[in-house]
């Protein structure tokens, strides 16, 4: 069928009692029920995408309050105790509720099943029990807030404080076991439907770059989250019975504790990263209207980075007094997945060449993107390489580091992928100014705000300091300045975003023109996601068909 | 005793070294990258080219990247060892991290806390390790830090070339008083400091 790109002169008025906005499944609901009680994969991808939204303006606040806390030295407004609260919630928040799951689940979601031509995910159930496991994690990491007080260990929980404090670690670590099981279920379900439901013309080098990248993270989310799961209740037990696993009076060992966190947290930074790139390689071909530069060698490296990405944990402990010969093996490891990282930079910077490239907000961000997350990998060699990484871990420049790769990189994939699939998911267009406007304030504030970390880290600020050194002053004081700016930024993308929800739809079937399944169906798409049989290109970005079609329309 | 290869100058020839590669690698990129999308935009250049790879092109950027980043591996390697080997006759120093504070024993027992003394172009090498907590030794003007670990001794070393103060703080966040546990490391000259370790302890 052809039709898909005639856009609105045929969906028009068909398609508003057609959309999964209108048809609820199971159809016996109806109002609320029909999303609570749902196994719709698009259903659940709106009810993270609300929830997860909850989640990252909530730690959002936080950071904002750490900066503003730390814009001038000494107490400014907060105690001790309570900052510690602070930068634990916000990366508690930020990692587990926010970004482990925000583009996986709800992109991956929406857009996965829709990418490989099936109707849904493989356990629809076990895909709204995920949601609910994710929303039993919120609020009982809320819960400890309103206990003994919420932990002041860091989003890290390194033994012996985290056994020794008398905050409510436990609860707080319980969140994160019952969170590592939904995103474990997740994994498992888009393992699955990638496997089996593919459409029966769609073979392994045709599947959409979006899709292969959640397959990479999928394995990597199934095979390790069970590591730090179980890490975490060892914390509980020894809390609670003091067992002495991590004790060296009874025989434990500290370090084991970091090595089994790190076993997972850092292959969880790919969990993070891979979905990102992703989105990335979906937007570059599109507004550049040309096939993406080196389709085999991008799904090689994303597989590469989920296998060489879960051997390099222990670069996080260089100084933790482990042997030397571990620092030599994992250093080696860590310059071995800079490269995947770098082919990919390279692909989408060539496949700008000779495009015919239309900018356009999810664009936009997308640049921003490949230059915030290149300026974050290449500060990660600095922190790879063994002697350097001595005089700059766990200072600010650590900081700076992982913000500009997780928040630079995954941060503004999120934001690019709500700009390029906004239409898609909601049927609706948004204002382009207002979406510039509040891009390139958060990507000026991001400068702002980082850059003088970098400096502070270089200089020896560590991080984690409540106060600090007279000679941080200045650094710390623009850093608050562009945390503003960022704030305002992301607040007014979000606000131009959820005003569209009040407008009539008035989205095309595809308006970038676009060569993957979700733009060969009506936006929002129908309950089942597509009208008629989808068309399955050989190659996945073959974009000789779109243009032919835009050529003529042009004519006309 | 012959010359000692002050490790600082090998981490910051590093330092350098990355740095200074990153930002030239950085400012192509972002140049080209901006210079395409100027270029190639839709209204100039209506017809996309149809490339879809160049297997020259992306062996090259496997095979060139893969030797840049073995050499700043073993740059980083090199000034690693550099921290790492002690010299010989080294004034060695004890230090325990407790929450929050620093203690120091030298070899005849002197105790201080938050305060080291130590003669000027003499290594000295600190033998660390903790009550409590986690906690981190960093002196950034020396380029070392090595975590305090109860139940097991780690070390680091430097070699002070100048007269002067420079500042260490604690590095594993450790509770509330983490960011209060800094202190000083006083350079002095070897006399001044022959005095000073002699001096009996105040308490």
């Amino acid at each position: 069928m052809p039709v898909f790109h005639m856009d609105n002169r045929l969906w028009g008025s068909m398609d508003i009692t057609q959309s999964f906005f209108e048809t609820p499944a199971p159809a016996r609901y109806k109002g609320i029920l029909s999303w609570l009680i749902t196994t719709d994969h698009k259903r659940i991808s709106l009810m993270y995408l609300f929830s997860i939204l909850f989640w990252f303006f909530l730690a959002i606040l936080l950071g904002g309050l750490i900066r503003l806390e730390l814009m001038f030295p000494g107490q400014t407004f907060v105690s001790a105790q309570v900052y510690n609260s602070l930068f634990t919630l916000h990366g508690v928040i930020m990692i587990f509720l926010f970004i482990i799951p925000a583009l996986p689940a709800i992109f991956g979601n929406f857009f996965l099943p829709i990418q490989i031509g099936t109707d849904d995910v493989f356990f629809p159930k076990l895909n709204l029990l995920s949601w609910y496991l994710y929303m039993a994690g919120g609020i009982i990491a809320i819960l400890s807030l309103f206990s003994d007080g919420f932990p002041d260990t860091g989003w890290t929980f390194y033994v012996p404080f985290s056994i020794s404090t008398h905050t409510n670690v436990s609860t707080a670590v319980f969140a994160a076991f019952v969170l590592g099981l939904s995103s474990m279920l997740t994994g498992l379900n888009f393992i699955t439907t990638i496997h089996r439901m593919r459409h029966s013309l769609m073979g392994w080098m045709q599947i959409p770059l979006f899709t292969w990248s959640l397959y990479a993270t999928a394995w990597v989310q199934l095979l390790a989250t069970p590591v730090v799961s179980i890490t975490l209740l060892l914390v509980m037990v020894e809390r609670y019975v003091g067992v002495g696993l991590f004790d060296p009076a009874k025989g434990g060992d500290p370090i084991l504790y970091q090595h089994l966190f790190w076993m997972y947290s850092h292959p969880a930074v790919y969990i993070m990263i891979l979905p990102g790139m992703g989105v990335i390689s979906e937007i570059i071909p599109v507004f550049a209207r040309k096939s993406i530069f080196g389709y085999k060698a991008i799904v090689a490296s994303s597989m590469a980075i989920a296998v060489a990405g879960s051997l390099v944990w222990a670069h996080h402990m260089y100084a933790s007094g482990m042997s030397d010969t571990a620092v030599f093996v994992f250093s080696l490891l860590t310059f071995v997945v800079a490269i995947p990282s770098a082919i990919k930079v390279f692909s989408w910077v060539s496949t700008l060449y000779k495009g015919a490239i239309q900018m356009a907000p999810p664009l936009f961000l997308s640049l921003c993107f490949i230059y915030l997350f290149s300026v974050g990998g290449l500060t990660g060699l600095v922190l790879g390489a063994a002697g350097t990484n001595i005089h700059v871990h766990d200072t600010h420049f650590v900081v700076a580091h992982f913000h500009f790769t997780m928040f630079g990189g995954t941060g503004f994939a999120f934001f690019a992928a709500l700009h390029y699939w906004w239409p898609k998911m909601f049927g609706r267009m948004y204002n382009f100014k207002r979406a510039y406007i509040g891009a390139a304030l958060l990507t000026g504030g991001f400068m702002f705000h980082y850059v003088p970390m970098f400096i502070l880290g270089l200089q020896g600020m560590p991080r984690r300091y409540f106060d600090y050194l007279p000679r941080y002053e200045t650094g710390n004081f623009l850093a608050g300045f562009g945390a503003a700016f960022m704030i305002i930024g992301m607040f007014l993308m979000i606000m131009n975003l959820l005003f569209t929800l009040r407008k009539p739809r008035n989205a095309s079937s595809d308006p970038w023109g676009g060569t993957t399944l979700e733009w060969q169906t009506p936006s929002p798409p129908p309950l089942h996601n597509f009208i008629s049989e989808p068309e399955i290109l050989k190659y996945p970005y073959d974009f000789t068909g779109v243009v032919e079609r835009y050529s003529k329309e042009t004519k006309e | 005793m012959n010359t000692i290869i002050n490790p600082v100058t090998l981490v910051d020839q590093s330092f350098y070294f990355i740095i200074g590669f990153s930002f030239i690698f950085l400012f192509a990129m972002t140049l080209v990258m901006i210079w395409f999308v100027v270029r190639y935009r839709r209204s100039r250049h209506p017809v996309p080219a149809d490339i879809r790879g160049n297997l020259l092109l992306e062996t090259v950027w496997i095979i060139v990247p893969a030797f840049i980043a073995i050499a700043m591996f073993i740059s980083g390697w090199q000034s690693y060892t550099g921290l790492r080997n002690v010299p010989q006759g080294a004034l060695e120093i004890e230090v325990i991290g407790q929450s929050f504070s620093w203690l120091f024993y030298y070899p005849n027992d002197k105790e201080t806390e938050n305060e080291i003394v130590v003669p000027v172009g003499t290594p000295v090498k600190l033998n660390i390790t903790s009550t409590d907590a986690i906690h981190s030794m960093y002196i950034p003007a020396f380029r070392i830090k090595v975590d305090a670990v109860k139940g097991i001794y780690t070390y680091a070393w430097f070699l002070p070339e100048k007269e002067g103060e420079f500042f260490f703080q604690c590095t594993e966040f450790c509770g509330t008083g983490h960011a209060d546990m800094t202190g000083v490391v006083k350079v002095v000259s070897k006399e001044k400091y022959e005095a000073w370790v002699a001096q009996e302890d105040e308490w």
